[in-house]
């Protein structure tokens, strides 16, 4: 979370700073377009230098222990293995922007087809997640700054200091075990009761919207309780970091000599916090939400894991255990560049927020 | 002048004052010290044999004989708990010891050097910074093959960028001073310069953002651990034995509850160590 405010913070103007950038011809849109685009350039290329040093040979994979030599050499050719590194890198480029990240050897299915099948799921439990962490997130760490050093703050301390240290797969299984198998307040893992999957027809992947649109009221109440534990368990994961930036900053902001003046004008605390405070430090709490939302879309993964959630996290874990290479790398390669998306996008709004004030 | 010099007090009874000022610090690393007890000491400690197998007594509730159950293949779990904090620090240690260094190395290098250097450096850690963590070091690991060194590896390629950032802004900040350019005045140059005045200054912050890291890294080390990605069985290791109790979690609770508790609290204890370590070296932080 430190590096979340570093971010958020113009960097200071000192006489060592290259002077490039008021140079640069380009407008800021393409800056940020070019620094983006470089971003993924670089995970492909990570990505990339990863299949080339593994031990696992994509072209063995494709054809079996079993087959003959001129079949393997077959493959290798077709896979491009013969090529230099270079120009493996740009096919491999090449099609992973067209969306083609081969198929899985596990499912026997192409990749991207698995993907998009797998992906909403992901981003509905994180999406509910993100609003839980959020929502009590921002009230905890309201609530423990304006009573500092008070029961709240100690609960506050408390939870973000839980939140950070507790490992999320296990906090899912204990909590599986206490409101699934003892009292039965939650449905089991997955994320449709059998009764509905197959009467449900999935139009948007998104459970929820789904069910809805079916006009099931059952179905709806269904899919809502199924998503309810793994929303909570994975948004305590982002609850802790919010409460606390949030404690900290509206903390640091109290100090100051704006907040000062409309105490002394009589304001009360919580004029103060929610009218004044809240706004200034708007851009830092945008950031803190952000990253901690891209960083649900990969905790996910091991949720994902706990509760049988039929999500792009299990299936990149169930591809692991075979060494399911393509499958691997395609799921790494999509939620990754949403993680990077996630990151630029909130670079930009922060600026467009800081923009704001400054006139 | 004279006032001042009799209440200064010695270096020892300043850390004591200290340390007795912040319950945090104290508490955390009291956990980390028995953590790091319990890893040395195991084969003293551990009652059994972590991996042997008394498939007569298997998934047994705790008792007298064994004092936390044992798991599916009879493996008392006491043991394992001991025995497991051993691959969890070995995995943070070779991650600290190999992210640290090159952290600090380019930053150093980008803060001193400035110009071309100093943009394509800090271009590839910027680059690197907002890679997804997690899903890298699953990924590298999953590609690469499963252990305690890939495991290390992983999760160094990408935890190195705020090292070269924190490291970087500190020593551009040194280059302009008096204390740098009295020692370029005498002579001294070159990695003697970096790596005799530049890093002594540069160090105490990489510690305390070393402190707030360690955390997380337990907890992806467990992560990894959990899904098969950790050291290979049947070495005992936190995040594995939550996994192995997963089948039986709704009949044998505590198969998976004890590890992932042990993973708790040692996180816990580095994130207070962390959070005590801040307080004393900054006072400004509140």
């Amino acid at each position: 979370m430190q590096k979340a405010v570093l971010r958020s913070l113009p960097e200071p103007h000192n006489s060592r700073q290259p002077r490039w950038r008021e140079l640069s011809l380009l407008g800021p849109l393409s800056k940020w377009l070019m620094s983006f685009a470089m971003t993924l350039l670089g995970l492909a290329l990570v990505t990339f230098a990863m299949t080339r040093l593994s031990p696992i040979d994509p072209a063995l994979q494709m054809v079996g222990d079993h087959a003959s030599q001129s079949t393997y050499q077959a493959a290798r050719l077709e896979l491009g293995l013969d090529q230099p590194l270079p120009v493996q890198f740009l096919r491999y480029l090449q099609q992973a922007v067209s969306g083609n990240f081969g198929q899985s050897i596990s499912t026997g299915q192409p990749v991207a087809s698995d993907i998009a099948r797998t992906f909403p799921a992901t981003l509905e439990l994180a999406t509910a997640a993100i609003i839980i962490g959020s929502l009590i997130g921002l009230t905890l760490g309201i609530a423990a700054a304006m009573r500092q050093g008070g029961l709240i703050d100690a609960i506050a301390r408390f939870v973000s200091l839980f939140g950070y240290s507790v490992p999320i797969f296990w906090l899912g299984l204990l909590m599986l075990l206490l409101f699934y198998a003892r009292l039965h307040w939650a449905p089991g893992p997955g994320r449709l009761d059998v009764m509905f999957q197959y009467t449900v027809k999935p139009v948007t992947g998104f459970a929820l919207i789904d069910t809805w649109m079916s006009g099931k009221a059952g179905a709806f109440r269904d899919a809502l309780a199924h998503l309810a534990l793994p929303a909570i368990v994975l948004a305590f994961h982002a609850l802790a970091g919010i409460s606390r930036l949030t404690r900290a900053s509206i903390l640091s902001e109290l100090g100051q000599e704006y907040v000062l003046t409309a105490r002394a004008k009589g304001a009360s605390l919580s004029r103060v916090v929610f009218v004044h405070i809240l706004p200034n430090i708007a851009g830092t709490l945008l950031t803190v939400i952000a990253l901690a939302y891209a960083s649900l879309l990969e905790g996910a993964v091991l949720t994902e894991t706990v509760f049988a959630w039929p999500g792009i996290g299990r299936y990149l874990t169930t591809a692991m255990f075979s060494g399911d290479m393509p499958a691997i790398l395609g799921a790494t390669l999509v939620v990754g560049s949403c993680f990077v998306l996630l990151n630029a996008l909130t670079d930009v709004a922060v600026a467009r927020i800081h923009k704001g004030q400054a006139r | 002048m004279s006032a001042l010099t009799t209440l200064q007090i010695s270096p020892a009874r300043w850390l004591y004052l200290r340390l007795s000022r912040s319950p945090s610090l104290t508490t955390g690393a009291a956990i980390i010290l028995i953590v790091l007890f319990m890893a040395i000491f195991a084969p003293w400690l551990a009652p059994y044999d972590p991996t042997l197998q008394e498939t007569a007594n298997r998934l047994m509730a705790p008792s007298q004989q064994h004092w936390l159950g044992t798991d599916a293949f009879g493996r008392d779990i006491l043991s394992r708990l001991i025995y497991g904090a051993r691959p969890t620090l070995l995995l943070v240690l070779f991650v600290v010891l190999l992210m640290a260094p090159v952290g600090i190395t380019i930053g150093i290098l980008a803060g001193y050097l400035g110009g071309f250097v100093e943009r394509s450096l800090m271009r590839i850690t910027d680059i690197v910074m907002s890679f997804p963590r997690l899903l890298l070091a699953f990924a590298f690991v999953a590609i690469m093959g499963p252990g305690l060194l890939n495991g290390a590896l992983a999760l160094a390629l990408t935890s190195w960028p705020a090292y070269a950032r924190q490291a970087r802004a500190e020593t551009a900040k040194l280059a302009k001073s008096d204390y740098l350019a009295a020692a370029e005045m005498v002579g001294i140059k070159g990695p003697r310069l970096l790596f005799g005045h530049v890093l002594p200054l540069v160090l105490p912050s990489a510690v305390i953002r070393l402190a707030l890291d360690l955390s997380g890294i337990i907890l992806a080390a467990a992560g990894l651990g959990f899904l098969g990605l950790g050291v290979r069985p049947p070495t005992a290791e936190w995040g594995s034995m939550v996994a192995d109790g997963t089948q039986v979690i709704f009949d044998q609770w505590w198969i998976a509850a004890t590890p992932g508790f042990a993973i708790l609290i040692t996180s816990f204890g580095f994130n207070l160590l962390a959070d005590g370590l801040r307080d004393l070296m900054d006072p400004r932080n509140d």
